[in-house]
């Protein structure tokens, strides 16, 4: 009896499923939805929060801090991605030439990737040191400025040396994944197009671009909604200074919420970029929908 | 189509960009190595070249592993990187064969659901989730970390898995069954066996992905000498005014070791992983 029960591909699929579901359900789901009350709620650090409706929505959608964070993040987003897509792209096709050492190239380039990003953030913070940054040390040297400059310690300035910390980080995974679809590409449709006369660019335009177009939609959902919900880089830079310019959601969500005690208003931020999460993820849905013809198939 | 250009083109477009990329990529490392070996004076210092390191001492490495916690940080982010990889490496496993092979009712959507749960990105999680760890008396314990780390590697771990279990042929299983093997036994003497690549893939990406883990660590643990290595760098090594940039940088080298090195030797597998996972 009990074997036959053992067999059965839905008792044992759901004996299987058990370790799996018993942890993500804890640990994911459920804080996933108890982040959303405590989003309704005035709880702190150490003490249970009452429902208070809307109010931490309300009291956001009049905080400049909590609205600078908004644009920063989606300003970080947006330049960043670009950035990483467009050199990725760039570096997948170079690595995708012939190449002496070509597994060691590869290997090489995704090591931003592999370190964990504190630590290399690290590098970063000494690289931008207001006092000893070895670029100032460099650009001074070449007389072209004269005095070193502060990388974070104005607010344009440390937003740019944070997105270019961050695009340094992504570009090899961005590079290494469109890499793999390269390789997908037939050699032989761009011997034809080269002997119909087209062009680089054109090969480019009308091979390439289009046949790539799947993979692209799901490293950039997976580069996007890393980027958005990035918390590491500038924790480690920044700290969401100078003047709160780089504060990003995660950032100020994590300054509110556990040094500051206001569970509620945390969770409320962080509630509040899940429909970006959404959106992202829906674009993935989508992007992954293959079209016959890039499957092989005829039409 | 590199038979149609000639030998300076390909330097203008393919050498010189390539080498302004590496060299990009790379110096942050090169950059970390040379101050992680420079006497404090030569750090401080504007007058000499800072590209070169004319005096190397260990100096820094000295201070960093017997003067600060840094050796526990390290003990603490093996023992928890290695824990929470076996116990989602064991839960990935049944759950991928169960989806995959088992298909039992609503299998399809219990695998969308996964792959779901894999863009939830850690940093709206961790409120909720760190008062639910403080609930359970598991805050400021190792066990905060182990319990929660499969909450991203779970779903990945799965993810990967079962394209590897989908590439193993129906008939190897059909056979054995046959023979009166179990559904257990087909798991552990068939399918098993044959996806230690995947399994090893898995394992590595796990294992890095928990080592680099810093949000999580940085909420759920605030006694020093349980942190791990990237929290108690950023957070212990960092006090005051005056920044010790030699034993930082020498924190954060070997700090990215392990996980470089491991990765160097497995890379095949850890790049086929990746874009297998992504080509699904």
């Amino acid at each position: 009896m009990l074997s036959r029960w053992l067999n059965n591909r839905n008792v044992l699929g759901l004996i299987f499923m058990l370790p799996a579901a018993a942890l993500l359900l804890t640990f994911l789901t459920y804080p996933l939805g108890l982040g959303v009350w405590l989003g309704f709620t005035d709880a702190k650090i150490g003490r249970a929060g009452h429902w208070i409706g809307l109010e931490n929505y309300q009291f956001l959608a009049t905080d400049p801090v909590a609205l600078l964070s908004l644009f920063n993040t989606v300003f970080y987003t947006v330049v960043a991605s670009v950035f990483k897509f467009a050199l990725g792209l760039w570096l997948a096709i170079l690595l995708n030439e012939k190449l002496p050492f070509k597994a060691v190239l590869r290997a090489v380039v995704l090591l931003p990737w592999i370190v964990p990003t504190a630590l290399s953030a690290l590098a970063f913070w000494w690289m931008y040191d207001a006092q000893f940054s070895v670029i100032s040390w460099v650009l001074v040297r070449l007389g072209l400025i004269h005095r070193y400059i502060d990388f974070l310690g104005d607010p344009w300035l440390a937003r740019g040396s944070t997105i270019v910390a961050n695009i340094w980080r992504g570009v090899p995974f961005v590079a290494i994944s469109l890499l793999a679809g390269l390789q997908t590409i037939s050699p032989s449709l761009y011997e034809a197009a080269a002997i119909d006369g087209a062009t680089a660019l054109q090969r480019f335009r009308y091979i390439t671009l289009p046949l790539l177009t799947p993979i692209i939609a799901v490293v950039m959902t997976f580069s996007v909604l890393f980027t958005f919900t990035d918390f590491q880089l500038i924790y480690v830079l920044t700290r969401g200074g100078p003047l709160n310019a780089t504060h990003l959601m995660a950032t100020l969500a994590y300054q509110r919420a556990i040094p500051g005690g206001s569970l509620g208003e945390g969770a409320a931020l962080s509630t509040a970029m899940v429909p970006f999460l959404l959106a992202a993820i829906l674009f993935s849905y989508f992007g992954l929908q293959r079209r016959g013809w890039q499957q092989g198939g005829d039409k | 189509m590199a038979y149609l250009e000639s030998l300076p083109r390909r330097w203008v477009t393919i050498y010189v960009p390539l080498g302004v990329f590496l060299f990009v990529l790379l110096f942050p490392f090169y950059w970390m190595c040379a101050t992680a070996l420079k006497p404090n004076d030569e750090l401080l210092s504007h007058a000499s070249n800072p590209f070169w390191v004319k005096a190397p001492t260990l100096a820094h490495f000295k201070h960093l592993l017997f003067e600060t916690p840094y050796p526990d940080w390290m003990l603490n982010t093996i023992l928890v990187s290695t824990a929470a990889t076996f116990t989602s490496l064991f839960a990935a496993v049944l759950a991928a064969y169960s989806i995959e092979r088992l298909r039992f009712q609503g299998s399809r959507q219990v695998g969308m659901g996964i792959f779901l749960a894999y863009l939830i990105p850690p940093s709206i999680l961790f409120i909720p989730l760190a008062a639910i760890v403080f609930r359970l008396g598991l805050f400021d314990t190792r066990w905060a970390l182990i319990l929660t780390y499969p909450t991203f590697l779970i779903p990945f771990c799965t993810w990967l898995l079962m394209g590897y279990f989908r590439s193993i042929p129906y008939e190897l299983e059909e056979c054995a069954l046959i023979d009166g093997a179990t559904r257990l036994q087909i798991l552990v003497k068939i399918i098993l066996p044959l996806s230690v690549p995947g399994l090893i893939s898995a394992g590595i990406f796990a294992f890095t992905l928990s080592w680099n883990e810093f949000i999580y660590a940085l909420t759920f643990i605030s006694s020093s000498e349980i942190k791990t290595v990237p929290v108690g760098v950023v957070t212990e090594l960092v006090e005051g005014d005056v920044y010790h940039w030699g034993a930082l940088m020498a924190g954060a080298l070997l700090g990215s070791l392990p996980v470089a090195v491991i990765y160097s030797f497995f890379v095949e597998y850890y790049v086929s992983g990746m874009t297998g996972a992504i080509k699904e």
